[in-house]
């Protein structure tokens, strides 16, 4: 079974230390059921998250939820926005790559 | 205490070069350095063919303090022996005073506008005919001295990282980090930028009130640029492997500055004023334009840690990337196995057995800082091996610093 890592206590992600799908193990924790594959290095939510909370990585809110999270959910561009960066939200989910640059 | 378990590192000793600043050099090389685009091609076609012979520049006409400040630190730099500085003969920046500003620091140096000399190819021949003559004086001039851990200023940059990076790639550098500094040597992390959200965990990190001042400037001036400039350094690599803010990757970023306090900030072409973890700022300076970008792409973040005297620079990349520098080698660490697998060519270290259970990050950075040793021994890091001498340097304006210091003993 795949496994993710869970970093800092405070935290209510944890990232994939391999591709997932379905039950993955949480080390020294127990275990998570994704809703959707989610890739290496890429996060899950542990718990419910309110639309506008913290999502917390390391410790830290590493950004907001932008719509609200279930446990088990791909923690992700679509459902998480920086408190810093105003072109957060505006990237491409799969590719990362920025959708407010015309190139006509 | 980090304990770097393998006990035999603690002894590790190599052969390196000594300069008449008393700083020891990892290589002996020999720098052509163009003074405007223009001649740069004559300057890399001086050196073609030289294994010891490396390019670095400026490409703009109109000469730039901060700039020449920069490429002034890598023609002095521990790692190089001899410069040879070519110009076309219309710019700004001037060849001969380069020449004379290396002679000062006791190395040979040479230079000539390639319009008093003729063409392409006289010009060639000319460069490297002085280039002989240089290698063969600091063959025959420069000191061997012994070197270990104790005696390295090493860089960490971050570039295309991933949910890896953070987790395994940069705790292990962090690591050898903090070994290097309890050596006695140092470490220096530039990317301000990317401590943004950090604000409390960096200045909690301080070695006192004075790192701390320095520190908390160094991050205001880095957020108000982002916010200026609205960009931040996160990139569609990121996103794509699995980062969602930059609040997320500067957490992971910051974590290759190890756990020793930070005894200050240091600007671009700085060296340490005395050993231990430095922070160096490389953000533009408020100037009466917003004047230069801060470090565009990986290669000129990597050159401003060259320029504050590291011998080597430890690349973490998630994502993958086949770059090199000038100067000082560059050994490309990945926490991703993957990303280890489909790119050894170039990539030299695999932090990824770390989260594959494999080993420990003790035992990791035990065998990175054993790849550190081996590179310092002269044997090539993957880039050099393959030619990689990638080199970027733009327009920037920053204050010049204070480099009256001095130095102290670390706190």
């Amino acid at each position: 079974m795949t496994s993710a890592f869970r970093i800092h206590p405070d935290d209510n992600v944890a990232t994939l230390l391999g591709d997932g799908e379905g039950a993955v193990t949480i080390v020294a924790g127990n275990e998570i059921e994704l809703r959707e594959p989610v890739a290496l290095g890429h996060k899950v939510a542990l718990a419910d998250i309110a639309a506008g909370a913290p999502v917390v990585k390391f410790g830290i809110p590493i950004g907001l939820a932008s719509v609200a999270i279930r446990a088990g959910d791909w923690v992700h561009l679509h459902n998480c926005t920086s408190r810093f960066d105003e072109r957060s939200g505006s990237f491409d989910l799969e590719t990362g790559a920025a959708k407010d640059m015309s190139y006509d | 205490m980090t304990e770097v378990p393998n006990t035999a590192l603690g002894a590790r000793e190599w052969q390196g070069w000594l300069r008449p600043d008393g700083r020891k050099g990892v290589r002996n090389l020999v720098l052509v350095i163009y003074t405007v685009q223009c001649a740069a091609h004559v300057a890399h076609a001086i050196a073609a063919g030289e294994d010891d012979v490396q390019v670095i520049g400026f490409p703009g006409c109109y000469d730039n303090q901060y700039a020449i400040r920069l490429v002034l630190s890598l023609a002095r730099h521990p790692n190089v022996g001899a410069v040879l500085s070519v110009g076309l003969g219309c710019e700004y920046t001037q060849p001969a005073k380069i020449a004379e500003a290396v002679e000062k620091s006791g190395r040979p140096a040479d230079a000539f506008f390639i319009q008093d000399v003729g063409g392409t190819r006289s010009s060639t021949e000319k460069g490297k005919d002085i280039v002989r003559s240089l290698r063969e004086r600091i063959m025959r001039e420069t000191s061997r001295v012994a070197m270990g851990f104790g005696d390295l200023t090493l860089g960490a940059e971050c570039g295309g990282s991933d949910g890896t990076s953070g987790l395994v790639g940069n705790p292990v550098v962090g690591r050898l980090f903090d070994y290097v500094v309890d050596a006695g040597g140092s470490a220096i992390c530039e990317e301000v930028v990317e401590m943004i959200g950090l604000k409390d965990i960096i200045l909690a990190r301080a070695a006192d009130d004075r790192a701390r001042g320095e520190l908390e400037a160094a991050y205001a001036k880095a957020e108000h640029y982002c916010r200026e400039v609205r960009q931040y350094s996160v990139s569609p690599g990121n996103f794509a492997g699995g980062l969602t803010t930059i609040e997320e990757k500067s957490m992971g970023a910051f974590a290759k500055s190890g756990s020793r306090p930070i005894q200050g900030v240091i600007k671009v072409g700085e060296s340490p004023p005395w050993p231990g973890m430095w922070v160096m700022d490389s953000v533009p300076d408020p100037h009466f334009m917003q004047f230069g970008y801060t470090n565009p792409n990986d290669t000129e973040g990597i050159m401003d840690l060259i320029s504050g005297g590291s011998q080597i620079v430890l690349f973490i990349t998630g994502r993958g990337s086949v770059i090199g520098s000038p100067v000082a080698p560059l050994i490309k660490v990945t926490g991703n196995s993957r990303t280890y697998a489909r790119m050894h060519e170039d990539m030299d270290f695999d932090a990824g057995r770390v989260l594959a259970g494999e080993l420990s990050l003790d035992a990791a950075a035990g065998e990175l800082a054993a790849m550190v040793a081996d590179v310092a021994s002269g044997q090539a890091s993957k880039p050099e091996a393959l030619g990689h001498r990638e080199y970027f340097v733009m327009y920037k304006h920053q204050d010049t610093p204070d480099l009256d210091r001095g130095c102290r003993s670390a706190a």
